[in-house]
């Protein structure tokens, strides 16, 4: 989705989600249960001290070098036999594998799951050429089904409990009779689905980590779909951010240990793939090509600012968004965008623009839950803030996308004159006296008052302030 | 300046520059010999696999009676390899139907997809850690037969055994060149897409059955 | 990290939303140092830590009020703050939020001058109480920067679990945030409605009668939803709290 989008309108999407108690009960107990699983993985403090610190660094190393590592994973790849698509938006990287696709005359196509693809639309793209996607991680599959954009970025369909579920697979799904139970729907899915890999002309995938010494795709999941989209189809297009490059293989196990604990609680995922070339001769399976398709859409941007480029470190294992207690009331698709939660308000308006996605920033209340679970330190409160000063007094015109673009003539006099009462003595001493003479005859519908008083009582001023008592009490005295 | 390449190439190298921090050091577990058999075995099981501890004359005639009680019909295995002519030597008089997986994998596909129950692969190592299998296809014993079929067998020796994924890389040489594909295998086929709930079996197999043959002669 | 000596004084620095709000847990702050022996200083010259223009991307105006409170504190004597949110702010934005200007040398130093009240209450001054209030069950409201900004998490239990009187009942939802955020209550009213709300129902699950914070903000919040609500507990200021119950007031 591109800029024309227009105003997110985050807040108008909050209030229907705050407003539905069922998706309400969906995020909140899907998120207690995430919570609780990654505090039983992290419970040895050391060892959680540790490793996080090694994984932020490993981001950090390859963050700093990552031209050099984008060069030396492209030579490796290609001396492996894989093919490699630089794409700087996401048309291009759309118009890279249409264009693949159709030169290998293929019709349908395998899923696995990957973000990056959602932040293209490719799905819509491939449609609008007469080729079938087939969505096959069973969270994608059930989105896909009901015409939806995934909610979270680690578990696609968290908004939807099983009974929703179940009224869906009866419903698109054909013989399926309804059932709630979940071995009964996993079984309908893989039966679904079995066909769409057989017959797939090829298979898309995401990828974790770039491995740039050896040239190998890391790819990490659990159900198997993953494995089969990138060895059954003659073809495999994987499509990964630029900023998804490791420079050795020593770099994945720190941060192996890191993400599935964070995300789901998990020791490791079921697979992990690491892919280093096509078929080749006399081996019996595999696709007999590969490609890779990198795609910058504005990472190299944020990259160029060495305080945001701690944005790139992510490794999307979504604690930040299973810690926020935003997310968990407001549920991923407020978010509009392809990333939600925390992660999303950081990333998204610098990808899509202050003047686009401007709101997200301030939708925080900078409570650190996020930047305390992060398995690689990124400051997303501190990055946020930074966030909220381009949008209203930029640190140089062109620092992040649509920089500027909230500042009013009206928030700026309100800021100048707090900072004239706080910043002397004199006048703040006036000032709060006043409001402690005047400040509670103010009416609960004066602006800010209003909001406040929604669900709150009136904050009552004291009728002396702490500086007159403490002068009162002698404490004033050197 | 022509390609998204060296555009995309170029704003990078035109990012500010500073020196690549270093990382910091992080010590992956150790365990002692014992432990480390009692933990790889420990997270396989609570990952839903099942594991037997067998010999390396034994398996095929243990292998055999575990499948037996599952009414497993027949099961893929490699035929060039050892541990498949150990089989096929072991099974000559009775058991399950054997399936070679010796053409490509088009001439194999109908077998594969939706007719196999069981294949049989080694794994090249286990980490007990995180009580995985690492596997290592090649030529002879390919990707997808442990995959495909509903019910994956591994063969892993306990000599194979390491620590730790870190430790893993660096004594088998990882970096000096990687196979097509690598996969390290932890429990069977899983999904908790739905309302957090594990289900198995969702697109590969649904069960694991690890083989673990033990170091010291019976 | 060495236990720090025990000073002969301290400055008190207020807080904007005590001074105007909640005076009364401003002095009971200064109450409780000065009867451990320690002298008190209120600079009369002090206002805010600047943490509203911060979070607000104001970061000149943050900066000029900041400096204000640079020179209000001199000297090394240590600053005691009775809220986690504003020594947070004052531990760990100062340093950055002066970096690469002329004060950011006596930024750093002023950083390391600033406690929360019950940080130094516990880890400097190893105050020991003595409960003579009547039995009450509560329950602690740790505000988001004092737990993960400032570094205070034990602290304030150990001072409420020396109140031989006082049964001190765990929310498990105690680490989650109560929907203040400053500016937030206000931009994002709705999201900061519901918030609140679940905090006040976990405060309420646990069955205490009054809810025990170190922050006011925090405080201004959940009492005033749980007043809208007319639900069954009340709220205090830690350093109030315990004047009252050790020294009557």
């Amino acid at each position: 989705m591109a800029a024309d989008a227009g105003k997110l309108e985050f807040g108008a999407k909050a209030h229907v989600a705050l407003n539905d108690p069922k998706l309400r009960a969906n995020f909140r107990r899907a998120m207690d249960g995430l919570m609780a699983k990654r505090t039983i993985q992290f419970a040895d403090e050391a060892e959680w001290t540790s490793l996080r610190a090694r994984g932020a660094m490993v981001r950090a190393n390859a963050l700093a070098r990552l031209p050099e590592l984008l060069e030396q994973l492209e030579a490796n790849c290609l001396k492996n036999g894989i093919q490699v698509h630089w794409a700087e938006t996401t048309q291009e990287a759309n118009a890279i594998v249409l264009g693949i696709l159709e030169a290998a005359g293929a019709k349908t196509v395998i899923k696995g799951k990957s973000m990056v693809t959602e932040e293209m639309h490719l799905n819509a793209h491939l449609e609008k050429h007469g080729i079938t996607p087939v969505e096959s991680d069973l969270g994608e599959y059930i989105i896909q089904l009901a015409g939806e954009a995934p909610s979270h970025i680690v578990m696609p369909c968290i908004h939807k409990n099983k009974a929703e579920i179940a009224e869906l697979f009866h419903d698109k799904i054909a013989d399926q009779p309804y059932t709630e139970n979940v071995d009964e729907l996993t079984a309908a899915a893989r039966k679904a689905l079995r066909g769409a890999f057989a017959g797939a002309d090829a298979g898309i995938s995401g990828v974790n980590f770039a491995v740039a010494e050896t040239g190998t795709l890391v790819l990490i999941e659990n159900e198997g779909n993953g494995r089969l989209s990138t060895t059954l189809p003659p073809l495999h297009i994987a499509v990964t951010g630029i900023e998804k490059v490791l420079e050795k293989l020593d770099d994945v196990p720190p941060l192996l240990s890191l993400l599935p604990r964070s995300a789901t609680g998990q020791p490791i995922t079921t697979y992990v793939n690491m892919i280093s070339s096509p078929r080749k001769d006399g081996e019996k399976d595999g696709p007999k090509a590969v490609h890779l398709v990198l795609l910058d859409n504005g990472r190299s941007r944020v990259h160029g600012d060495s305080e945001l480029r701690d944005t790139l470190r992510c490794i999307r294992c979504a604690a930040c968004m299973n810690h926020c207690p935003v997310y968990t009331r407001v549920g991923g698709h407020t978010y509009t965008f392809t990333y939600p939660g925390p992660i999303g308000k950081l990333l998204t308006p610098q990808i899509e623009g202050l003047d686009c996605a401007g709101d997200q920033p301030h939708a925080s209340t900078l409570c650190r839950a996020c930047a305390d679970v992060c398995p690689v330190q990124i400051p997303i409160p501190d990055l946020l803030v930074r966030l909220r000063t381009e949008a209203v007094r930029p640190t140089s015109p062109d620092a992040v996308k649509g920089a500027g673009s909230s500042a009013t003539t009206g928030e700026t006099l309100g800021w100048k004159g707090w900072t004239l009462l706080y910043g002397s003595p004199l006048l703040y001493r006036i000032g709060t006296r006043m409001l402690g003479w005047f400040g509670n005859l103010m009416p609960s519908s004066a602006p800010m008052l209003k909001q406040w008083t929604s669900v709150r009582t009136k904050p009552k001023f004291a009728p002396k302030s702490l500086h007159e008592l403490a002068r009162e009490k002698g404490f004033c005295d050197e | 300046m022509n390609s998204p390449r060296e555009r995309i190439l170029s704003r990078l190298k035109a990012s500010p520059r500073a020196a690549a921090p270093l990382r910091p050091d992080w010590i992956p577990p150790s365990y002692s010999p014992a432990e480390r058999k009692a933990k790889f075995k420990a997270m396989l099981e609570a990952s839903h696999a099942d594991v037997h501890e067998v010999t390396a004359a034994g398996w095929p005639e243990r292998l055999k009676s575990i499948l037996a009680d599952k009414g497993v019909g027949n099961v893929v295995y490699a035929p060039a390899t050892r541990a498949g002519r150990q089989l096929a030597e072991a099974w000559a008089g009775g058991g399950p139907e054997l399936l070679a997986y010796d053409r490509p994998l088009e001439e194999l596909k109908e077998v594969l997809v939706s007719q196999a129950d069981a294949g049989l692969t080694t794994a090249r190592g286990g980490i007990a850690q995180t009580g995985s299998l690492v596997l290592w296809p090649t030529s002879d014993e390919p990707r997808l037969m442990s995959l495909l079929p509903p019910i994956h067998i591994a063969l892993v020796e306990e000599s194979s055994l390491t620590d730790s994924l870190a430790e893993t890389i660096r004594v088998q040489g990882w970096a000096g060149g990687m196979p097509t594909n690598a996969v390290l295998v932890s429990g069977p086929s899983k999904t908790a897409d739905i309302e957090q709930t594990l289900a198995y079996g969702v697109h590969g197999p649904k069960e694991l059955i690890v083989l673990l043959i033990g170091s010291e002669s019976p | 990290m060495p236990k720090p000596t025990r000073p002969e004084s301290v400055y008190f620095f207020g807080t904007c939303l005590i001074d105007l709000f909640y005076p009364e847990a401003g002095l009971a702050g200064m109450e409780l140092l000065k009867r451990q022996g320690v002298k008190v200083v209120f600079p009369p010259k002090q206002t805010c830590c600047g943490q509203p223009a911060r979070n607000n991307g104001y970061q000149d105006e943050a900066r000029a009020v900041a400096r204000l409170q640079l020179d209000a504190f001199p000297g090394d004597r240590p600053i005691v703050v009775p809220s986690g949110s504003c020594a947070g702010m004052m531990k760990t934005h100062y340093p950055e939020m002066f970096e690469g200007t002329p004060d950011h040398e006596r930024a750093v130093a002023f950083s390391k001058r600033v406690y929360e009240l019950t940080e130094f209450l516990v880890d400097v001054l190893g105050v020991r109480l003595e409960d003579k209030g009547r039995p009450v069950t509560v329950t602690w409201h740790p505000s988001c920067h004092s737990q993960r900004e400032a570094g205070v998490v034990e602290q304030p239990k150990a001072l409420l679990r020396m109140l031989s009187n006082v049964t001190l009942v765990e929310n498990p939802r105690e680490k989650e945030c109560c929907g203040f955020g400053g500016a937030f209550a206000v931009r994002q009213a709705e999201i900061s409605a519901a918030m609140v709300a679940d905090k006040v129902a976990s405060i309420e699950d646990t069955g205490a009668t009054q809810v025990v914070s170190g922050d006011c903000g925090c405080l201004m919040n959940i009492t005033g939803a749980a007043e809208k609500a007319r639900k069954g507990f009340t709220g205090r200021h830690i350093a109030e709290f315990i004047l009252e119950r050790c020294h009557g007031r």
